[in-house]
């Protein structure tokens, strides 16, 4: 039997991260999880992402 | 002409700058001297200047509640008889419009101050730059939510020629207050200093009444005078603002700093100003409130918002030391845990934390205090604002209260310009 199995016949504790339904859904199954507040840097916008990065810059 | 080793004197540069702008806002000692008339003590001030809350505006551009004020400040001045020549002047071209903010004031919602108008004259004792404000009318038909119909006028003119005069006696009979020490007790009595002041009005009236008795004035005036202070719970606004304002200017102009020392609204736009990049707005239309409207009222009443007094954010308080005054969720919706959550996730986006303004319930510690530009856009969080909602349509006033953010656009716009300044002098 895979590991992934056994790791299902055990209660599950989750870490969830980014996307906050994953979590609710899961809290709605009564499974114990936590909500990492995550979003990517600057909302994933890649302009102020280069411009942060340029300010952020080691020679 | 970019050297060796310059890259990484830009991300010192900006840290030691920002070290230095954060130290500036917290050594700021502001505190109350006096009483004067705009027009004698406001830098700049003439006749038929009127000065407004927010970036700067035609008067084309304005919406409602500041062309409400703006009407009514005219027709209190004497330079209009009524709402029509009043429309006409304004239109004209003859009056100069300027924001508070261009002569080191601060003015509630419209933010409307005119050459008659008494302020209060808060100094920072530190830096020796002063900021100034009107008083505090109250709440309802007032001319800083739009409204400019008699009664309004009337209390201008009673606040003019009794008020002034009475609170300027005391004060000068009291001497100076330090408004630091007074904005700290206040916060520790569950105030945030923006929509809640029920205790900093309280120690105001405390500090003052005894000298207000003591003020060669009939006794019918001084009772009226404590009366008014006494039935207007956000008396103590017209002084946390000028506090504020006292202490970011001190930050003003850091070459290299990211900290945002202005956050204002015209009721069209809302702009920013940042350290680094001097006297330069950032701008983007101004939000809708989300919030508690009084009976009657709903969010298609609302003027978008408006308003100099995110200066308290921007200095640390107001939304930013909302977990220190959970009761003010009833004025502006959400719950008790919804304001420690703001409080707390304020320290993302700040530089450093207040040596002054401390949250009882987090354990004393001081509120998030300096806005970073880079934070705001590298996490996506921005400013919490508490704030009055005014009517859209001139003449009417306040119509709720609630919550608001400002537009990302603003906080973005300043860095590409942050870049941009430093590209320009090689050092990017």
């Amino acid at each position: 039997m895979s590991k992934i199995s056994e790791l299902f016949k055990k209660e599950i504790k989750v870490i969830n991260i980014g996307l906050e339904d994953f979590a609710k859904d899961l809290e709605k199954q009564k499974v114990k999880v936590v909500h990492v507040a995550w979003r990517p840097p600057a909302g994933g916008n890649e302009r102020m992402v280069l411009l942060l990065a340029k300010l952020r810059k080691k020679g | 002409m970019k050297e060796e080793g310059d890259d990484e004197m830009v991300q010192e540069r900006i840290e030691g700058a920002n070290r230095l702008a954060l130290e500036r806002i917290l050594n700021a000692q502001p505190t109350l001297i006096g009483i004067g008339t705009a027009g004698e003590v406001i830098p700049g001030m003439t006749k038929k200047t009127i000065l407004h809350a927010g970036p700067p505006i035609s008067w084309e551009r304005m919406r409602g509640p500041l062309r409400g004020a703006v009407m009514g400040g005219l027709i209190y001045e004497g330079l209009a008889k009524d709402e029509k020549e009043a429309v006409e002047l304004a239109a004209s071209g003859e009056i100069v419009f300027a924001p508070c903010h261009h002569h080191d004031a601060v003015g509630p919602m419209a933010g409307v101050v005119t050459a008659s108008m008494p302020v209060w004259i808060v100094r920072n004792m530190v830096q020796g730059n002063q900021a100034y404000c009107t008083f505090n009318e109250g709440l309802g038909k007032v001319l800083r939510y739009g409204a400019y119909g008699e009664e309004v006028i009337a209390r201008l003119r009673w606040m003019e020629k009794v008020l002034a005069p009475v609170l300027k006696a005391a004060l000068e009979l009291s001497g100076p207050i330090n408004l630091k020490n007074m904005i700290a007790q206040a916060i520790m009595m569950g105030d945030e200093g923006h929509n809640r002041n029920k205790g900093g009005t309280s120690l105001l009236i405390r500090e003052l009444a005894p000298h207000i008795v003591a003020a060669d004035f009939c006794n019918k005036e001084k009772i009226d005078v404590l009366q008014f202070m006494h039935g207007n719970d956000h008396f103590f606004l017209n002084l946390t603002m000028p506090a504020c304002k006292a202490s970011l200017e001190a930050a003003k102009g850091i070459p290299y700093s990211t900290i945002v020392y202005t956050m204002a609204r015209n009721g069209t736009e809302f702009g920013i100003r940042v350290s680094g990049l001097g006297g330069r707005w950032f701008t983007a239309p101004a939000e809708v409130i989300d919030g508690l409207y009084f009976p009657g009222y709903s969010a298609a009443d609302a003027n978008p918002d408006i308003g100099d007094s995110a200066i308290t954010e921007t200095c640390g308080i107001g939304g930013f030391a909302m977990a220190a005054a959970p009761a003010i969720v009833q004025f502006v919706g959400g719950t008790p845990e919804d304001a420690m959550n703001y409080s707390k996730m304020m320290y993302e986006i700040t530089e450093g934390e207040n040596n002054a303004y401390k949250i009882p319930v987090l354990n004393f510690r001081g509120t998030a205090t300096g806005i970073d530009i880079r934070k705001v856009v590298e996490t996506g969080i921005l400013p919490i604002i508490n704030t009055g909602i005014a009517h859209k349509e001139p003449g009417v006033g306040q119509i709720g209260a609630g919550l608001v953010r400002p537009p990302m656009k603003c906080f973005e716009d300043a860095l590409e310009a942050f870049v941009a300044d430093l590209e320009e002098k090689g050092l990017l």
